[in-house]
């Protein structure tokens, strides 16, 4: 049986890689996600951990070695942040094209300029397009769950994609929460050895990473393209799987007093939980708001999402991000389109708040509830706003 | 003729686009984009085996009598054997279409 842990998130997330029998970690560190391989460093050097451990020299050098590694048909690990990620990006790409099952823990984090350590979803929006599955956790039981959820997925024979769980910097990676900490069994008996498909060793020659000219390269692109899509059902499966084990569930998009709700929030991460409080309060006072929030980024749910949506008069979408002049964070474009695909159009306005690790409190999620509200009964033009910018 | 051009189905490339077996670069035809090809005139070689050595491609081969024989499967038509040929045994002959 596992145990019911006090710990810090970062090394409860170590603590489940190293459940997860991991064969190799490389990493360098980075605020805010160094106490997560630091705590590996020491599974490792301390004799708990039989895994490589590789201090290298840059993240760039950090995702060369797990692709490495897991083209030669190990398990591997790493985590990082910001700019960090934006160094590793290039090796990012290569990892999901030659369908390598590594899985990272990003502890998101802005983007400088200005240097900013603090927590936002820039990096995670910078990344959106580099192949990998990615999850989204709320809280500290979330990231062990979905850590143990995301080797299960990449692994399996019918996805072999990498997967980052994503997990807000200091506000989850720093805090210290109640945690249920399965033990060896009970993860030995979720996730079954890594069987590569293909592997590297010399003594049956394979050639990783060929160039591909203009005759194959968009054929490449639409099995990648394919791959995705139908992670989808192996995602929802594993957390199947996973919730009859251990009683947790997870869902693509998950609700919170939609039922009724005429506003609907859309969120995603840590900001979740002060949204449900958000939302407690104004059902307490006859409001009618709900709250969807979206536990899977890639491959995006669009269906599961619209399903949700189109129920409601009106959705608040949060940004935690920028994306440049577009009139649109980058979720509440993929959700605009999402919609307009499946030919549903609720009134959308789009907030981006807690860039850079700005606060967003209950009262910030009161506001944007009656604004959405007063844009939707005036008829007033869908509209863009950054919560709390000072003028 | 697939598998020489690498012109195939998404659905058919391997995992990942790996070359699951060695030597796969032998079976891709280059020779089909050449403008002008090497001819040698045996008269003129001396079988210094020059060609063999600096052709990129591995296009020149020995042949019974000892001279060096082009695949024009390969051959990109460069012309590298044309310049260092010590004879000027090696012509570069325009392709006619």
């Amino acid at each position: 049986m596992g145990k019911r842990v006090g710990m810090e998130v970062s090394i409860a997330a170590a603590e489940v890689v190293g459940l997860c029998d991991v064969d190799v970690i490389a990493a360098y560190p980075i605020t805010p996600q160094t106490h997560i391989v630091e705590h590996l460093s020491e599974l490792v050097a301390e004799g708990h951990l039989d895994a490589e451990f590789v201090p290298v020299e840059s993240e760039h050098s950090a995702m060369s070695t797990c692709v490495g590694a897991a083209a030669a048909g190990a398990r591997t690990f790493t985590s990082t942040s910001s700019q960090g990620y934006a160094l590793m990006a290039e090796i990012c790409y290569i990892a999901s094209s030659l369908r390598l099952p590594i899985v990272m823990a990003v502890a998101n984090r802005a983007l400088s300029a200005p240097i900013n350590i603090w927590n936002d979803h820039a990096d995670m929006m910078m990344s959106r397009d580099t192949g990998w599955i990615q999850t989204v956790a709320e809280n500290g039981q979330e990231v062990v769950d979905l850590l143990l959820h995301a080797y299960r997925v990449a692994e399996d024979p019918r996805v072999l994609l990498p997967v980052i769980v994503n997990l807000d910097g200091f506000t989850l990676s720093h805090m210290i929460e109640p945690i249920w900490l399965p033990d060896k069994e009970e993860v030995d008996r979720y996730l079954p050895p890594y069987k590569p498909k293909l592997r590297l060793d010399p003594r049956n020659p394979m050639t990783f990473g060929p160039v591909g000219m203009p005759e194959v390269y968009t054929e490449a692109k639409k099995a990648q393209d394919e791959a995705m899509n139908g992670a989808l059902p192996v995602i929802i499966e594993a957390w199947g799987e996973f919730e009859k084990q251990f009683g947790r569930a997870y869902r693509p998009v998950e609700t919170y007093k939609t039922d009724g709700a005429e506003i609907l929030f859309l969120t995603m991460g840590s900001i979740s939980e002060t949204a449900m409080t958000a939302v407690d309060k104004m059902r307490a006072e006859g409001k009618k708001v709900g709250l969807v929030r979206l536990r899977l980024w890639r491959p995006f749910p669009a269906k599961e999402l619209v399903d949700v949506l189109k129920r409601a008069k009106a959705v608040a979408v949060v940004d935690r991000a920028m994306a440049f002049s577009t009139r649109s964070g980058p979720l509440c474009v993929e959700v605009k389109a999402a919609l307009y695909d499946h030919g549903v159009s609720p009134y959308v306005q789009n907030f981006i708040a807690g860039l850079g690790g700005r606060d967003v409190t209950v009262e910030d999620f009161e506001a944007m509830a009656a604004k959405t509200g007063d844009g939707l009964s005036k008829g007033l033009p869908m509209a863009y706003e950054i919560v709390n910018v000072r003028e | 003729m697939a598998k020489e051009t690498g012109v195939v189905s998404w659905k058919d490339l391997a995992l990942g686009c790996t070359l699951t077996e060695p030597g796969t670069a032998a079976q891709l035809k280059t020779g089909d984009w050449r403008s002008m090809r090497p001819v040698t005139n045996y008269e003129l070689c001396n079988k210094c085996g020059q060609c063999y050595i600096f052709c990129p491609d591995m296009v020149y081969s020995r042949t019974a009598e000892g001279y060096y024989e082009a695949n024009y499967y390969y051959c990109k038509g460069c012309g590298i054997c044309a310049r260092e040929c010590p004879k000027d045994a090696i012509q570069m002959v325009e392709e006619e279409n």
